[in-house]
């Protein structure tokens, strides 16, 4: 039964696709020498993102809550295990004056210039890996519970809420750009050298993490299909639609978008915690409002309210952007890596206008498959 | 039992206004609901002033009245959409004056609104489903599974109003006379101990209005049922006691007959 229900995925859905794609013959590629470690990298990072876009999916597009700060959640997770790398980084640390700690290089080079010299009390618990990678699901899951509780419980709606996350992302990008707060200031956490005494440099550590990125995604994907396919997932759909008169129905929506938006925030954490390791550096820019913005423009060009339409948007948007970001000598134009945000803001309008439900509607719909509005995953 | 014959004659309209929470609360065995000193006032404009009106067990009450009588605010009123300025609401032995709309719902009362709100991205099955009661909670809904029983009592419901060919439509599909039995058949399968339905025949054919009729008349055996409707035709067949309102106070209270050659009402409603 299990067997034939995963068969009957396959057939269904194009992520069970790209889930073999990804497992079986990127890296079948990459050892006949198609493709090089550089590029299984690459997509490995892109992943991370369909993990993020695949979360804001579930909050955006199911639950109808436009969410800005998906970018911030997905740093939390990153700090964390960019704090981990760090503590494992290479030369130029310190040693505390306890004698206990070592300060590491990233930290050290910024605090012992406002003469911080104690390795800070929060740094300490991500020393150990399992703390780090749990710590950076759970804190973005907290702070997303206690932002949701506050707003949702207070009936902050539509572009009000969006508005109060992207003021927290800003808030937070310029917390953590300071140097007095002792996350490395603008720098970012860098100088990362070993995973559980694994150089990140070797090829078989980043085809590692590329394919714990895959299986990260491929079950990131399975959980929120099962989500949204539960009866909890149709009380979703019915916050999108009309959430005044589910209160009627004896709901409290307000726990089903804090449901959505923390699971979200755990997903976002998630990318961001396999994304360090294999960007091999993690700053606050990776927080900017921006990078909040172009998440959302990945699930409305791969289409909201579609998991896969999100993972697609995800990875062809950043694909795009990987080729069109570099040089290239087309017929009669000199390419240039400048004309990228125009593409994009093309994109983005392009899709709103002609493809509202995005690319994976119109892949759906050259397939001559129907689905059902907005509802397929 | 001659108390309440007499009320619903509409001659006891007096008699409502001894009882206070502070004095004998007899009223809490004879109604199930129970509205007193009412009024609720938006910029100065008092929309509402009622001053007690009570629903026995198992009642079907009509309300009519003119446009911005203050019909829908009673509603809102009552299932707490609409905070009132004074005034107290008893529902099943307690105050739920200022209660959430959650809770009052889950204390039994069930809406159905004006304009027919239905899930439109949800099928007419899935807008069925999250009706059904005792399935409010978070946690439970993620592996929770419709049982046979609950499915085909949806079933049942559907077919009874013509709905069960579009079981699997999106409801944003279905025609407006659908959707307003749709609406209806979420509270029947709901069953809440008070139904509160707003204009359940606005829209609809004389032959869907008739059908319409029949359910509510059917539900009254045992659910109480407060119904508001413009359509003298539709209130005809519902043959219950009718409370008029105009400009947010009671006008008149009994049989629709009786009501009719009220000669304030005829003037301010059925003469127009």
């Amino acid at each position: 039964m299990i067997l034939e229900s995963v068969r009957r995925m396959a057939r269904q859905h194009s992520v069970s696709a790209m889930l073999v794609f990804g497992l079986v013959l990127i890296p079948v590629l990459y050892w006949i020498g198609a493709i090089s470690i550089e590029t299984v990298n690459m997509l490995g990072r892109y992943m991370c993102f369909a993990i993020v876009a695949v979360g804001l999916d579930l909050i955006w597009g199911y639950t109808g809550i436009l969410s800005l700060c998906q970018a911030f959640f997905f740093s939390l997770g990153g700090y964390s295990m960019g704090m981990y790398l760090a503590h494992h980084g290479g030369a130029g640390g310190a040693t505390d004056p306890t004698g206990r700690w070592e300060v590491p290089a990233c930290l050290h080079v910024v605090s012992s210039k406002v003469g911080v010299e104690p390795l800070p009390w929060f740094w300490k618990p991500f020393y150990d890996l399992h703390w780090a990678v749990l710590l950076g699901l759970l804190i973005p899951g907290i702070v997303a519970a206690l932002i949701g509780f506050v707003g949702f419980r207070s009936r902050v709606r539509g572009v009000y809420f969006a508005i109060l996350t992207q003021a927290i992302t800003v808030a937070a990008w310029l917390v953590f750009s300071m140097n007095n707060m002792k996350f490395c200031g603008t720098n970012g956490l860098t100088n990362f050298d070993k995973i559980l005494g694994h150089p990140l440099s070797e090829n078989y550590v980043k085809l590692a993490l590329y394919l714990a990125t895959v299986v990260s995604l491929g079950s990131t994907y399975f959980l929120c299909h099962y989500i949204v396919r539960s009866r909890l997932g149709r009380v979703l759909i019915a916050v999108r639609d009309d959430e005044n008169t589910l209160r009627f129905s004896g709901y409290k929506p307000y726990m089903y978008k804090m449901f959505a938006f923390t699971v979200a925030a755990m997903l976002a954490g998630l990318g961001g915690i396999l994304y360090a390791p294999q960007m091999g550096i993690f700053t606050p820019a990776n927080m900017e409002a921006s990078a909040s913005i172009l998440v959302v423009i990945w699930v409305a060009v791969g289409g909201r309210g579609s998991l896969s339409g999100a993972v697609l948007g995800a990875l062809a948007i950043n694909l795009l952007y990987n080729f069109l970001t570099s040089e290239h000598n087309f017929y009669l134009l000199q390419w240039k890596p400048d004309y990228w945000p125009i593409i994009l803001g093309l994109l983005f309008i392009g899709v709103v206008l002609i493809f509202p439900n995005g690319l994976i509607h119109l892949w759906h719909r050259l397939n001559g498959q129907t689905s059902k509005d907005g509802n397929q995953s | 039992m001659n108390a309440t014959k007499e009320t619903r004659q509409g001659s006891m309209k007096e008699e409502y206004l001894e009882f206070s929470p502070d004095t004998n609360r007899l009223w809490d065995k004879k109604y199930l609901l129970h509205v007193q000193d009412i009024t609720a006032v938006f910029d100065g404009f008092k929309a509402l002033d009622v001053k007690a009106l009570g629903i026995a067990h198992n009642e079907l009450r009509v309300i009519i009245g003119p446009n911005g009588a203050g019909k829908t605010t009673l509603c809102d009123v009552i299932s707490g959409k609409t905070q009132p300025t004074t005034g107290k609401v008893h529902f099943d032995k307690e105050e739920i004056t200022h209660r959430k709309e959650t809770d009052i719902a889950l204390m039994g009362i069930g809406r159905k609104f004006q304009t027919p709100t239905v899930f439109d991205s949800l099928t007419t099955f899935e807008n069925m489903e999250l009706a059904l009661p005792g399935h409010q909670k978070l946690w439970p809904n993620l592996w929770g599974k419709v049982t046979n029983k609950q499915k085909n009592k949806i079933h049942g419901i559907l077919d009874r109003v013509n709905l069960l060919q579009q079981a699997e439509t999106p409801a944003k599909y279905l025609s407006h006379g659908q959707r307003q039995w749709l609406a209806i058949s979420v509270l029947i399968l709901a069953s809440p101990k008070l139904l509160l339905v707003d204009e359940p025949a606005a829209g609809l054919t004389d032959s869907e209005t008739e059908l319409t009729a029949q359910l509510l008349t059917e539900l009254k055996g045992d659910h109480t049922l407060i119904v508001i409707e413009h359509d003298m035709d539709f209130v005809r067949q519902l043959n219950s006691t009718v409370t008029v309102l105009n400009e947010g106070k009671i006008m008149a209270e009994g049989p629709l007959e009786k009501v009719q050659k009220n000669k304030e009402v005829i003037e301010a409603y059925l003469g127009r």
